[in-house]
């Protein structure tokens, strides 16, 4: 078998709040491969966004190994996390994130930026993807001219710019209305579907349902990881009835 | 990322909230002003000095002998010998006594009409000519004549240019004027180097209190000679007066640097009283990028998470800082250049003499590099401040 993408050995994370120690991750292990499509669920306080932290680099892990592409991201100092974030990670965030100031092709510029790609090329690049998320006639626009959709599709074309190994949507859908989510999670699907891998974070289970594979959290610890279709039976659930 | 690029953002930034920049840059245009007008008033001043004596000539040497200490005193023979036996060094020597009297033509007394009593070189020293009538002879000092010459303005207003043998009286004693001289200032003025009465140094050291001639001036023959001829004048006056207190021989180079070096200790001073007004600038544009930094937190998060460097973002707002103190730099010195024109216009009308207040391209170049130079040294923190935020906490920011 191929090494995976993503793997997490027996990874926790601990924070101190005060004199309490705070598992947020609880020996947690995965493995997700090349052109999976997975969501991680799991209700706020389940570690879900911890693992979202550690899986973009954002964050290293207390104890246990994270590999991505195979290199061991909890031994890297912080400008190799900045450079594997800009080389191997697309990030989509619930609140956009988008440089106000900016216009749009600037703002999907920017990992192109600080990947050091000559000015001209981060022009075609970003031309190129916002054309494909269906904003190619707005590039001169700024964030604020725009719908909250539309706004998500630039901040996926940013995402893409870099052409990065994983794609890592948290919370996608978050601040969108039902037919625009539909839309974005379409998108994500049809990411998918063009051979790229992605990771979809959410608290909610139908966004959850669009992926193939579902790793449930809770307390820190992974209590389901198989494919979508038996994910949502109640003694995959936490017991909880969600 | 390239250099260019952090400059470009930068830019963009500032001028993306124009009021805030200009007010954030106002410390800095007030103080790179304030030193350019300082400097260039400084630089007007000592032109306007060295031009001053320039025009009066460089190889000018003033003796002036006081008599403290000694019991004997200089004869005016002793002095032109000591001029006559130095043909190579010296060229001219003319005593000079100036007159306390008031000068009065007819029963009207002239308040800012000045009597000098000259000897016959004297208009060769400072280059007048005698327009009308004739200049000083020996026979006039020989015999303390009552003649006197007179500037082209006591001729030409108070005498409506018709002064050649009229009479004029100082100090009680009638003098007749026997020549005019050339116009010497560019405009004629009373109070003015034209406003000037002369008469025979002899005649006038007779009419003053102490009867005897205490100043000369005397001319090297060439600018470098003029330590030369110092240090003859001084070992000649030691041996006659056996006291180096009773006697000074100033030269005009000495006097330049004196006035020179005042000049510069005074524009030195000022420089630094204005260049603290730098330094508040500086910390302005500490306390905005502070500010500036905090309000956007959450970009630095999303750039984090992009992919940028601590370094990067360091280099940004760093930059960010020099472009807000180099534009407000920039804007200081147009500041300045404007000031120092009004400055000039206004001295040069209320002493009715140009004076250039003229800023020098070094301190030009100085006020733009100490500018950009205070941003880079207040951005630091700040910048610093930035680079080192956790990406997690600076996403969640609000």
């Amino acid at each position: 078998m191929k090494t995976p993408l993503v793997e997490f050995r027996s990874v926790c994370k601990t924070y101190y709040m005060g004199e309490d120690i705070v598992r947020a991750a609880d020996n947690i292990s995965f493995s997700i491969y090349e052109n999976e499509f997975v969501a991680i669920v799991g209700k706020s306080g389940s570690g879900k966004s911890t693992c979202m932290n550690i899986i973009g680099c954002l964050d290293v892990p207390t104890s246990g190994t994270y590999l991505l592409d195979g290199r061991d991201v909890g031994q890297m100092d912080k400008n190799e996390l900045a450079e594997i974030r800009n080389e191997k990670l697309g990030f989509i965030f619930q609140q956009y994130n988008l440089l106000p100031k900016m216009n749009l092709l600037e703002n999907v510029e920017v990992p192109l930026m600080y990947a050091g790609r000559p000015k001209g090329e981060r022009r075609r690049i970003a031309k190129e993807m916002l054309e494909k998320v269906g904003l190619g006639d707005k590039i001169r626009h700024k964030p604020n001219q725009l719908s909250g959709g539309q706004q998500q599709r630039v901040s996926i074309a940013r995402a893409l710019s870099n052409s990065p190994s994983v794609i890592l949507a948290d919370e996608p859908t978050g601040a969108l209305d039902s037919r625009t989510s539909r839309e974005v999670l379409g998108m994500l699907q049809d990411l998918h579907q063009q051979g790229n891998t992605v990771v979809l974070i959410t608290h909610d289970n139908s966004i959850a349902a669009t992926a193939e594979r579902i790793i449930r959290l809770a307390d820190g610890k992974v209590i389901y990881d198989g494919p979508t279709e038996g994910a949502f039976s109640d003694e995959h659930m936490g017991g909880t009835g969600a | 990322m390239k250099i260019t690029e952090s400059f470009s953002l930068a830019i963009s930034n500032i001028f993306s909230s124009k009021m805030r920049s200009f007010l954030t840059m106002l410390g800095i245009i007030i103080g790179i002003a304030a030193v350019m007008v300082i400097v260039g008033l400084g630089n007007g001043m000592e032109g306007y000095i060295t031009d001053s004596f320039a025009s009066v000539g460089t190889n000018v040497m003033t003796v002036s002998i006081t008599g403290s200490g000694s019991s004997g005193t200089v004869k005016e023979e002793e002095m032109f010998a000591i001029v006559e036996e130095n043909p190579a060094c010296f060229e001219y020597i003319s005593p000079m006594v100036s007159m306390r009297s008031s000068v009065k033509i007819g029963s009207d007394t002239l308040s800012y009409t000045t009597a000098t009593g000259v000897g016959e070189q004297y208009f060769d020293i400072y280059g007048y000519t005698v327009a009308e009538g004739r200049g000083f002879r020996y026979m006039d000092m020989e015999k303390r004549t009552r003649a006197c010459i007179v500037g082209c303005y006591v001729d030409q207003v108070l005498f409506d240019g018709q002064s050649l043998g009229e009479t004029l009286r100082i100090g009680g004693e009638v003098f007749t004027i026997v020549g005019v001289l050339e116009q010497i200032d560019d405009e004629i003025d009373e109070g003015g180097s034209d406003d000037a009465v002369y008469i025979p140094y002899s005649t006038a050291a007779r009419l003053s209190y102490s009867g005897t001639v205490s100043s000369y001036i005397v001319t090297a023959v060439s600018d470098d000679l003029v330590d030369a001829g110092q240090e003859i004048i001084e070992d000649a006056l030691y041996a006659i007066l056996r006291s180096s207190n009773a006697y000074s021989v100033t030269t005009m180079a000495a006097m330049l640097e004196m006035m020179t070096e005042m000049i510069d200790l005074v524009v030195l001073i000022l420089t630094v009283i204005a260049g603290i007004s730098l330094v508040v600038g500086g910390i302005g544009i500490m306390n905005i990028m502070l500010v500036s930094v905090s309000e956007r937190t959450r970009e630095i998060g999303i750039r984090k998470a992009l992919g940028a460097k601590e370094r990067f973002i360091l280099t940004q707002f760093v930059i960010e800082a020099a472009v807000t103190s180099a534009i407000g730099g920039i804007i200081g010195i147009i500041c300045g250049y404007g000031l120092s024109s009004v400055a000039s216009n206004v001295i040069s009308n209320m002493m009715g003499e140009t004076l250039t207040v003229a800023p020098s391209v070094v301190s030009i170049a100085v006020a733009f590099g100490a500018s950009a130079l205070i941003g880079i040294v207040f951005g630091f923190l700040p910048a610093r401040k930035a680079a080192r935020l956790n990406p997690i906490d600076a996403l969640r920011h609000d």
